[in-house]
């Protein structure tokens, strides 16, 4: 038993998973401080509510977080994904964004799918994020343009394409915001509308919660069976860990590259669709020039995550719960702007935490070239 | 008392599975050349790694001139003199020759580089020791050879006094090994101590003074060289009497397997020609060696038939069916192996297990992968059975990440994949690079059974030894020409030697 739990403490596994979960500690530790900077009296009760997150807003609060986590589940299964095979893709915001304009113009527009008219909304959500994430893909793999150039600026021709669109097509002008989708593009509740409710008298307090939460969930296990599972699974980590080999091994490393690029699209563009899709109580795309959130929290997601795709569903249903105890943070007298601040910098101060830690690792095994050379640098001052 | 530099006292390391050096006493007196010799896996590289700081050991004592010291990292070694080249090298690819040289030593005057100076020093090294380099070719452009060679310059040009050398002439020519002996003893002679670990018996015989040797972990004894023998070096290591000398039978050739017709191939900026009208073939059931002197135009030929690199002219037949232009997978399937020059760069995916790596030609065949999903069941049956019949040595068996292996383990693992193909051709770089003596015997009976099958293999190999008694044909490459075709059982290997240095030609026809 007790041999047991030291292989377990000792299994990478759990080496990983704590690195995690102490980064979260260190994100709290300065959130906490600025809340201590910003409103001293109330920091406590403050950093209360934050850990709170979902919980204080009742069952349709825990419907929230898992409304919340859903696109982030996405765009953080989309950067740890395009990790896994050596390629950072920084382009989600674009990718996403681009899927939700998608979704959002078949779901207005399209209802003479019926029925179905949600299904098809996201399928062109995540053929549209796949076809945004191509052009940075192409010209990695032919040209060698660094996909983190390419992809940044696909993020801003995405925002700023999608911003015109909405105003010509499907624009709510008075709310400057996308139009309500059809009731046949929402994407079915499965009942979670009843069970994540908070029931005041004959008032129903119902969350906006929907089945796009199972579909995210299946997306990860997906993800996961394709890396681990499969033969081209295998080929995209042989690309992303040697590019050389992978090409002596006779796989076609560019297709490789450009498909591992589109895959890491759809995903992202999908979790647009499916944040989306949500009816009126929604979220609706509001047209400012804010590149989307949710496609940089991926990357959050995914770090917290360790590029795992169970591991990026419980990161960013975290990271979802304390967006959300944030938001709560409305009652005590925090403004709104240091609200996001304080969500934001919990966030990446736990990845940021991470990634430090991750330079370290790969600076110490770098070390002895480092240390070789300060030596020699030393050395050779003295021969000056 | 005797006078040692380095005293490295019951030193043990472990690594999750394996015991890499139990206990292991080596002490290196002042101004020895003293040689490490073991079998692939028994813990040299890891032992020389404590001594530069790279592990720290988990028990054991390490003295500097008599004291105890501490060694963290590299920077502490390098404060007490110790300079390492790696096995596997630790260049900057895409810097210069030069700056790799001087990196971290660069002098400087008002804050700009004084590489004028710099480069004086390292052309007056290279001259002094006849190590040929292109101070402004970029690492990433030059061969394996040339690499090793910048590596010797950098720990010269640092002026340390206890030289680690980890197998340096596995990539070197027979003409720069006897070269690197020459400045061995020579540094010997001026006070510094040196530390060689080499596979090649000769070697030793040839420089060392005293010889440790190691079997898997443990140190079974240091010898005086001078009073002892190859065979009893072998047999220390090995634990049993190893074969040196190969026997084979006479060849019997089929049909043609592999024909190269006019091949060429331009540089990049195509002002030379890298490879200048080849015209050779293969038989089925023959050994065909591709000798000369590294940087010829054996790599750029490899790589061509492999499909790694474009040709410009030239028709390549495997079993007569012309795969010029044939992508890479469609040669691998046709029946062409590959065990290549570089086995960290193209063999292996260092962070994938080994037996994965041991699939990376076959993962996609029915025999791996169903309907898309693989068949681990099968892949680790795979590699047990390739781990046990070739002897591949590692931590944790089959699921070791094949970065933590030893090199000589590598290289195993990547011939008993390439071999198991069941190829009808085999493209053998070097093949036997960095294996221990008993391997190499392994391997090379093996290589001669396979031709026994009516396998053609084209062997490159740089070691003299090798291309006498392993081939039954030899091709002298020479600035990207086939120069002459010799025949083993005649040619003396001065005439050999004349033939690669570009001073002997024959007209020859493919
Ligand atoms: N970083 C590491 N992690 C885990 N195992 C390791 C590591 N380094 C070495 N080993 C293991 O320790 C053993 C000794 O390795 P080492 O590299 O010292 O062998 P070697 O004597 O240099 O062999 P070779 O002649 O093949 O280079 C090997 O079995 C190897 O798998
Ligand atoms: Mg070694």
């Amino acid at each position: 038993m007790k041999k047991k739990l030291v292989s377990l403490i000792d299994s990478p596994g759990f080496l990983s998973a704590m690195s995690s979960i102490s980064a979260i500690v260190l994100g709290l530790l300065f959130g906490f401080l600025i809340l201590l900077i910003s409103n001293p009296g109330q920091a406590v009760q403050g950093l209360g509510i934050i850990l709170q997150g979902g919980f204080s807003g009742g069952a349709k609060g825990i419907g929230q977080v898992l409304y919340l986590a859903t696109p982030i589940i996405m765009t953080g299964l989309a950067v740890g994904f395009a990790f896994k095979t050596g390629l950072f893709n920084i382009g989600t915001p674009g990718q996403f964004i681009v899927g939700a304009y998608v979704a959002i113009y078949i779901g207005v527009k399209w209802t003479f799918l019926g029925g179905v008219q949600w299904i098809v909304a996201l399928l062109g959500a995540t053929v549209a994020g796949g076809l945004w994430a191509l052009i940075p893909g192409i010209l990695k793999a032919y040209l060698n343009v660094h996909e983190v150039i390419a992809s940044i600026m696909m993020n801003y021709i995405g925002m700023y394409t999608v911003n015109m669109l909405i105003k010509r097509t499907v624009y709510n002008s008075l709310k400057n915001q996308s139009m309500n989708v059809a009731a046949t593009a929402e994407i079915p509740r499965f009942g979670m509308d009843k069970v994540f409710v908070n029931v005041k008298g004959n008032l129903m307090d119902t969350s906006t919660v929907n089945g796009g939460f199972f579909i995210a969930i299946a997306a990860a296990v997906v993800i996961y069976i394709l890396l681990n599972k499969t033969k081209f699974g295998y080929e995209l980590k042989a690309c992303g860990a040697n590019r050389f080999a992978s090409r002596y091994a006779g796989i076609n490393e560019k297709r490789t590259i450009v498909l591992s690029m589109v895959i890491s699209g759809m995903l992202a563009g999908l979790g647009g669709g499916l944040l989306y899709l949500s009816g009126a109580n929604g979220r609706h795309i509001s047209v400012i020039d804010v590149l989307a959130e949710e496609g940089f929290n991926g990357i959050s997601v995914a770090l917290l995550g360790l590029n795992n795709p169970i591991g990026i569903v419980f990161s960013a249903l975290f990271i979802a719960y304390i967006t959300l105890g944030g938001n709560y943070l409305q009652r005590l007298a925090f403004m709104p702007e240091v609200i996001n601040i304080i969500i934001a910098v919990i966030i990446y101060f736990a990845a940021l935490s991470l990634v430090v830690r991750q330079v370290i690792m790969y600076l110490r095994r770098r070390r002895e070239q480092r240390a070789a050379v300060k030596a020699a640098a030393s050395e050779g001052g003295a021969q000056e | 008392m005797e006078d040692y530099v380095v005293e490295m006292l019951h030193i043990t390391k472990e690594f999750p599975g394996i015991r890499a050096n139990d206990d292991i006493t080596l002490q290196l007196r002042r101004g020895e050349i003293h040689a490490l010799l073991g079998e692939n896996g028994a813990g040299k590289s890891t032992l020389m790694s404590v001594l530069f700081g790279l592990y720290q050991p988990d028990s054991g004592e390490i003295k500097k001139d008599g004291e105890t010291v501490r060694i963290d990292d590299p920077n502490d070694a390098n404060a007490l003199g110790i300079g390492m080249v790696h096995q596997h090298f630790k260049l900057v690819h895409n810097f210069t020759v030069l700056q790799n040289i001087v990196l971290g030593v660069e002098s400087t005057r008002h804050g700009l580089l004084k590489m004028d100076q710099a480069r004086k020093r390292v052309l007056a090294l290279s001259e002094q020791y006849g190590l040929r380099v292109e101070p402004d070719a970029l690492i990433s452009d030059i061969t394996v050879g040339m690499q090793q060679r910048v590596e010797i310059l950098k720990m010269l040009y640092r002026d340390n006094d206890i030289l680690i050398f980890d197998e340096p002439t596995a990539v070197l020519t027979p003409q720069e090994i006897d070269m690197l002996m020459e400045i061995m003893r020579g540094l010997a002679k001026e006070g510094k101590s040196i530390l060689f670990i080499t596979h090649k018996l000769n070697e030793i015989m040839a420089v060392a003074d005293r010889c440790t040797v190691l079997q898997r972990g443990r140190c079974i004894g240091t010898v005086d060289v001078k009073d002892t023998t190859r065979e009893e070096l072998s047999r220390m290591m090995v634990g049993r009497p190893v074969e040196l000398e190969l026997k084979k039978n006479e060849a019997h050739p089929g049909e043609t397997a592999l024909e190269v017709r006019g091949l060429s191939m331009w540089n990049r900026n195509r002002r030379k020609k890298l490879l200048d009208n080849i015209n050779f073939h293969v038989r089925k059931g023959e050994i065909v060696c591709l000798a000369g002197i590294d940087g010829n135009g054996q790599s750029e030929l490899i790589y061509a038939l492999a499909g790694l690199r474009p040709i410009d002219e030239g028709t390549i037949l495997l079993s007569g069916q012309d795969i010029t232009r044939a992508s890479v997978r469609k040669r691998n399937d046709s029946g062409l192996a590959h065990i290549p020059e570089d086995r960290h760069k193209d063999g292996l995916v260092l962070d994938y297990t080994l037996e994965e790596n041991l699939v990376l030609k076959r993962y996609h065949t029915p025999a791996f992968q169903k309907h898309g999903f693989l068949d681990f069941r099968a892949i680790r049956e795979n590699a047990e059975r390739l781990i046990d019949a070739y002897d591949v040595r590692s931590g944790q068996g089959a699921a070791t990440t094949v970065r933590s292996m030893s090199g000589g383990n590598q290289q195993k693992a990547i011939i008993a994949r390439e071999v198991d193909t069941g190829s009808e051709v085999l493209l053998a770089v070097q093949p036997t690079r960095g294996l221990d003596v008993g391997a190499i015997e392994n391997i090379q009976r093996e290589l001669l059974n396979l031709r026994d099958q009516g396998r053609a293999i084209l062997l490159v190999s740089l070691e003299l030894e090798e291309v006498m008694s392993l081939p039954d044909r030899i091709l002298v490459i020479y600035e990207g020409q086939i120069v002459a075709e010799l025949d083993p059982k005649t040619v003396t290997s001065q005439e050999l030697g004349l033939y690669m240095a570009g001073s002997k030609r024959e007209e020859v026809v493919g």
